[in-house]
């Protein structure tokens, strides 16, 4: 043995303890049930069409909004647009974690979430990778890195297309970025997101969520879209235009909700929104549609784990 | 020559086996206060700070929570038919006549109530949480704290615990960790029982006085200098769920006390 290798054991040593806070981490990997205690519509058959309440809305970000129309979905061009990683925080499934190691010292360098039937596979790049270049191409899965802080992992995704952030045509700019984090309490999961996007919110979107560990197998891969024809003429977006979208006071006919309300905005995020909405809320006598309960879409069938999303609106 | 490399091998592997062990070490020490015989209190061994201002940031399940959810109005709770009989009958002149306007501000709803929350310590084993909406408190109580028995109340008796690497190491709440000293994570279990039975919902979606709580409080930093406080709840009640009811709410860091406005409870906003 010669100096070179004892110095190399030496530092081996050391590095090996200081390096392990650095290294700590906790499993991720499984199947995560989605609880779908709220959100339901949203998690389930989708939020009625001009409901942007609670959504830090630029101006543009609402315009735009107002002028979608969902037999966009319809066109041979949009029939298989999947939707961006924001959906993870906001549809209906459960996730499938899994990580890769590198083979020659067994380091996780990626926790991987499945695709679902419209979201791409989420990569999480742990080996202390760049992001692209900003020119770089934007794709569906987007670009994700982490890192762990202490039992917290923390991601951080860029490069996604442009896309929706809710399913009602609440648009996200290919300028998004999303920063993730996964909490994990015994068998709970909470996921948190964090949304930014300079073209369409005036501030940081927030979501949350929790998941429950499941035997059941997570989703894995997106099922292959095939594209038809739907019957939209051709060289036409279905659209509405400024001041003729019919949905503006959807939610307020429906559960009282005032329309500046529905039209969202960062304010409508806060506790204070309620002082200006008050004098102008009227509670409807009783619930007439999306209501829930045991026998409808809100009770245990609309709940926990194991449990199908509530049914979808009726048509509208 | 073959001799020297012998000793040298032996007391090298020694020196860093040695240094090895002494970082490895550290957070051992600093767990036991630096030596110290008495264990760190809870606000010493904090493995993060939630004190401070904070205000709900409402992005989720908005029409139940920034408006009064309309009567019947039940979806994605989980309740039992003994649940929606009883939630059918929601009649808030009726709670107001009899004093309990605050049933929808009670520990398993208290998250979801749109406001602001002040958290500090009470006393070094005593975290207090007061929110202005509905002017209620509660008091979580590390340590070997036992509750003095009497009547439910809307939040109950609560006894948490820190959890996680960071936990029990000190830091946040001034312990040897302190601001400035090594990285801490880690978060706060808040288990919850004896409640008075109030409303999950405004719209009379009851919990029994048979129902659990148990929350979990965790924090992050973002790059643009935010702070976010998340607590996934999860309510359990044999009587009125078919099955744990969780939800999580998120805050976000104030500050100051900008915008605290203590309010009392209503039974109809």
């Amino acid at each position: 043995m010669n100096r070179t290798h004892i110095i190399r054991i030496i530092q081996s040593c050391i590095l090996t303890a200081a390096a392990v806070p650095a290294f700590a981490q906790i499993d991720l990997s499984g199947s995560w049930q989605s609880i779908n205690h709220e959100d339901a519509l949203e998690r389930g058959g989708g939020p009625y069409t001009v409901d942007y309440a609670g959504l830090p809305f630029t101006e543009n970000g609402r315009a735009r909004a107002l002028s979608y129309s969902q037999s966009q979905l319809s066109m041979p061009e949009r029939i298989c647009a999947f939707y961006t990683q924001f959906h993870m925080l906001l549809g209906p499934f459960g996730l499938k974690i899994w990580n890769e190691t590198e083979p020659l010292n067994g380091r996780t360098i990626a926790w991987k979430i499945g695709a679902w039937e419209d979201k791409d596979t989420t990569t999480i790049w742990m080996d202390g990778r760049p992001h692209p270049s900003k020119y770089a191409p934007h794709e569906k899965a987007g670009f994700t890195t982490g890192e762990w802080d202490g039992d917290t992992l923390t991601t951080y995704t860029t490069h996604m297309p442009a896309g929706y952030i809710r399913r009602n045509g609440s648009p996200s700019s290919d300028q998004a970025t999303m920063t993730l984090h996964f909490f994990r309490h015994g068998d709970l999961l909470t996921m948190v997101g964090i949304l930014e996007d300079p073209v369409n919110l005036s501030e940081p979107y927030i979501i949350s969520r929790s998941y429950q560990s499941s035997t059941n197998m997570g989703p894995t891969a997106a099922a292959p879209c095939i594209v038809g024809d739907e019957g939209p003429k051709e060289g036409e977006v279905p659209h509405f235009a400024p001041g003729k979208n019919p949905n503006v006071d959807e939610l307020t006919k429906l559960y009282g909700i005032p329309p500046e309300a529905a039209l969202g905005g960062a304010e409508t995020m806060y506790p204070d929104f309620r002082k200006k909405i008050k004098d102008k809320f009227v509670l409807p006598p009783k619930c007439t549609e999306n209501c829930g309960g045991p026998r409808g879409g809100g009770g245990a069938a609309a709940g926990g784990p194991g449990a199908a999303p509530p049914p979808p609106p009726p048509p509208r | 020559m073959r001799n020297w490399n012998f000793n040298l091998t032996r007391t090298t592997l020694l020196v860093g086996g040695t240094a090895a062990l002494l970082l490895a070490a550290v957070p051992l020490q600093a767990q036991r206060g630096g030596g110290r015989a008495a264990p760190p209190n809870a606000k010493a061994s904090a493995p993060i700070d939630l004190t401070g201002y904070w205000v709900s940031v409402i992005t989720e399940d908005w029409r139940y929570r920034m408006v009064t959810p309309t009567k019947g109005d039940y979806q994605s709770v989980p309740m039992t038919q003994e649940s929606r009989r009883i939630a059918d009958m929601w009649d808030p002149a009726k709670d107001e006549a009899s004093g309990n306007q605050c049933k929808s501000y009670g520990a398993p709803a208290l998250w979801r109530v749109p406001g602001r929350v002040h958290i500090t310590w009470k006393d070094d084993e005593t975290l207090q949480a007061e929110v202005d909406t509905g002017t209620q408190t509660r008091l979580f109580h590390f340590g070997d704290w036992k509750p003095a028995g009497g009547e439910a109340s809307w939040q109950g008796d609560s006894v948490a615990t820190w959890e996680g690497r960071g936990a029990g190491r000190g830091g946040a709440g001034g312990g040897p960790g302190g601001p400035g000293g090594p990285p801490r994570s880690g978060s706060l279990k808040v288990v919850t029982t004896h409640l008075k039975s109030g409303y999950l919902r405004k719209n009379g979606v009851p919990y029994s006085e048979d129902a659990n709580l148990t929350e979990y409080y965790d924090m992050a930093k973002e790059k643009n200098g935010d702070q976010w406080m998340v607590i996934t709840v999860v309510v359990t009640d044999p009587k009125y769920l078919t099955q744990p009811f969780v939800v999580s709410s998120q805050f976000k860091k104030q500050a100051d006390a900008t915008g605290w406005d203590p309010t009392p409870c209503s039974s109809r906003w």
